[in-house]
């Protein structure tokens, strides 16, 4: 293996990488998709609950759920907005 | 009744404009009554990309608004016979554009053309939601990188599930990939995703590649829809595209690396 053959197998990777990276994404994203219709209405009851106490921005509340193996996992992340 | 198709990718800057104005120069080419809509509500250019932005008088929000009528809006392209553009408002109000304003253009353009290209704005937001809101095919734009692919499969996402077709339990919205700026002897090298990565990933159709062309940049300087420069790569590119969408069977081109003198002399 040569010297530019050294830089060739290094830039093969950037693709594959690329690939790789996306096909996990895409899949993660996907599975979202298909999630349970009630997480748009959680999310803004969630909103409403927090305005009860704060005054934040409608995206201020993002909710996901995840799957891990068997596992449903609710996420939930509030921004609170800086002072 | 007129075919609705959205050229769509949630990503900004991957083509677009340049793939709606030389979608629609193509079919109009092959002689179908085509009309092409600039959806970018306060970023009009679809006009300067097909070389009318001087006749612009009245514009697509001023339909809806009934500040005038359709042929007052729609400019006749000089070049090709049966092509028109309805360009976008400059407002800057967002909600300038209904469901209830657009669905009655899209109406009335429907009794008088065969074809109606959406050009959507990028993003996911009312003005893209309003592009393929309607549409019965969508042309996926797609740039080989990461983000304009993550960007794409969202779009697909959103055809699935919140347009009219969907909505209503219809056949789906039809999807067609068009992968641009491709450039091979980077995908060659590993530099870039292949168009076979893309669509194993989208997993949708492939109605066309588009080679990254110093053609693509003259013609937009011109305002030439860049299928009329029949001799260039990119210009057959997307005569390649259109036919292929209206059902002809034609090889993918440009999918293989251009070898200059240095290429052939270091070939590896």
């Amino acid at each position: 293996m040569g010297f530019l053959d050294y830089f060739r197998s290094e830039k093969k990777r950037s693709a594959s990488l690329a690939k790789e990276r996306l096909q996990v994404i895409v899949a993660r994203e996907r599975g979202h998709r298909g999630g349970p219709d009630y997480l748009p209405a959680l999310q803004q009851e969630i909103l409403g609950v927090i305005r009860k106490y704060i005054e934040v921005d409608d995206d201020a509340v993002r909710i996901q759920v995840e799957r891990e193996g068997d596992c449903e996992v609710l996420e939930l992340n509030v921004t609170l907005p800086e002072d | 009744m007129a075919r609705i198709v959205v050229v769509t990718s949630g990503k900004g800057g991957v083509g677009k404009t340049t793939t709606s104005a030389a979608f629609a120069a193509g079919l109009a080419q092959a002689g179908h009554r085509t009309v092409v809509i600039d959806f970018d509500v306060g970023l009009r250019n679809l006009d300067l990309i097909m070389g009318c932005e001087r006749r612009v008088v009245y514009d697509f929000v001023n339909v809806i608004n009934g500040e005038a009528n359709l042929n007052q809006a729609l400019i006749r392209d000089k070049r090709v016979d049966g092509l028109e553009i309805l360009p976008a408002s400059q407002t800057r109000d967002k909600d300038a554009l209904t469901f209830e304003g657009v669905e009655a253009v899209l109406t009335q353009l429907a009794e008088t053309h065969d074809y109606i290209v959406c050009d959507s704005p990028a993003g996911i937001e009312r003005g893209a939601h309003l592009a393929m809101y309607f549409a019965d095919d969508a042309l996926v734009v797609t740039n080989p990188e990461v983000s304009s692919v993550r960007d794409s499969d969202r779009v697909l996402g959103l055809l699935a599930s919140k347009t009219r077709r969907a909505e209503q339990g219809e056949p789906p919205v039809s999807e067609h990939l068009v992968v641009t700026r491709y450039a091979p002897s980077r995908v060659g090298k590993g530099e870039m995703l292949s168009v076979e990565d893309i669509r194993e990933i989208l997993s949708i159709d492939l109605l066309g590649v588009i080679p990254e062309s110093t053609a693509v940049l003259n013609a937009s300087n011109a305002g030439v829809p860049v299928i009329l420069e029949d001799k260039t790569d990119a210009g057959q590119a997307y005569a390649d595209v259109v036919a292929r969408y209206l059902g002809e069977q034609r090889e993918h081109r440009f999918l293989d690396e251009k070898k200059g003198l240095f290429g052939r002399l270091f070939k590896g």
